[in-house]
């Protein structure tokens, strides 16, 4: 494993927008997206390289991300209080400015 | 039925291959001056724009587990064994973990705080992955989907339905949660939060469904016959008394 998580609970973060070819855990509909850490889940072998053969080590830091779903459905039909979360892993998420 | 409706076409594609020797030798005979304007196809025409590739999965999985036993990645009797694990599950197993949560705090509290090891204490193993338990409030309702493919509390649910399967689900229970909820028959009111968990890489989820009103002095036995799989995955609550 590279280093100590770099995010701690409660920390703005934004899912970065990228799409690379290959097996990816980040779903397409949360890339750009901003939330902020649920909790920290662990170190995980990274599945986007064992769905290669690979041993995905080092591991990398998961994270659960929590956002809002009107910030992720523009449109999104229901209360602006419901909420989506997911998870990420740190290669997939950069610092966000806290929302206003 | 439209005549692009998939389920037509799968019929009409598999009626096609139980007839095709048929079908080859009578196009055959029908146009015989189509010798010698080019190859000869080993099929009727219609199925040349027919061949779905999802209809060779199935082989291709058969293939995969040939080569692997073949190598000695795998045995025969590990994959029979897996299989048989995952059928084998007991289903009543999620009903006695909820019931025991509400009756017992203090394992509701391991439960909520580390899932993995709370089921433990029941002789479920999570494996690879680590449980995580939801709990439905008066606040909160908890709905699980993974949006990339199946990934299931297998270990204490088994295998999951069709529904959670169908790219339907996986889809909208992201994005139209609550219109999902209505059509399992379970208004959620605007005031409560509808918490969508989309089980994408490591963790599994398991919801723990509000204990139903009128059912102070029941025991966790009794209980236990209100615990549904789908409450466990957040489509319902828990059953009535």
């Amino acid at each position: 494993m590279s280093g100590a998580p770099s995010y701690a609970v409660g920390e703005p973060v934004r899912v970065i927008a990228a799409h690379p070819p290959g097996h990816r855990r980040t779903p397409f509909y949360i890339r750009g997206k901003e939330g902020v850490v649920e909790r920290y889940c662990g170190a995980f072998p990274n599945p986007e390289e064992r769905a290669y053969g690979f041993n995905g080590l080092p591991k990398r830091h998961l994270y659960r991300v929590r956002f809002r779903q009107m910030d992720v459905w523009p449109g999104y039909n229901g209360p602006t209080h419901d909420l989506l979360e997911l998870e990420i892993f740190e290669h997939w998420l950069t610092k966000a400015e806290p929302a206003a | 039925m439209s005549p692009h409706d998939p389920h037509d076409h799968d019929h009409g594609h598999s009626h096609h291959h139980h007839h095709e020797h048929d079908h080859a030798h009578t196009h055959d005979h029908a146009h015989p001056h189509d010798h010698g304007n080019g190859p000869v196809l080993k099929y009727s025409d219609d199925s040349v724009h027919d061949v779905r590739e999802s209809d060779l999965y199935p082989l291709l999985a058969e293939a995969l587990r040939a080569v692997l036993v073949e190598r000695g990645v795998v045995s025969a009797a590990d994959i029979r064994e897996h299989l048989e694990a995952l059928d084998k599950v007991d289903d009543g197993m999620g009903g006695k973990i909820v019931a025991r949560a509400w009756t017992d705090p203090a394992y509701k509290q391991r439960l909520l705080a580390n899932g993995s090891a709370a089921v433990a204490e029941f002789g479920i193993d999570m494996g690879e992955t680590q449980l995580i338990v939801v709990e439905n409030t008066d606040d909160v309702h908890n709905l699980v989907v993974c949006t990339l493919c199946s990934c299931y509390p297998r270990a204490i649910l088994g295998l999951p339905p069709d529904w959670y399967k169908s790219k339907s689900y996986r889809a909208r229970a992201v994005y139209e949660p609550r219109a999902v909820l209505r059509e399992f028959g379970t208004a959620v009111p605007e005031n409560v939060t509808v918490k969508v968990h989309d089980s994408n890489a490591d963790m599994r989820y398991l919801v723990l469904p509000k204990r139903p009103a009128g059912t102070d002095d029941w025991d966790a036995e009794r209980l236990t016959a209100l615990v549904s799989r789908d409450c466990l995955v957040g489509v319902v609550p828990a059953a009535a008394p």
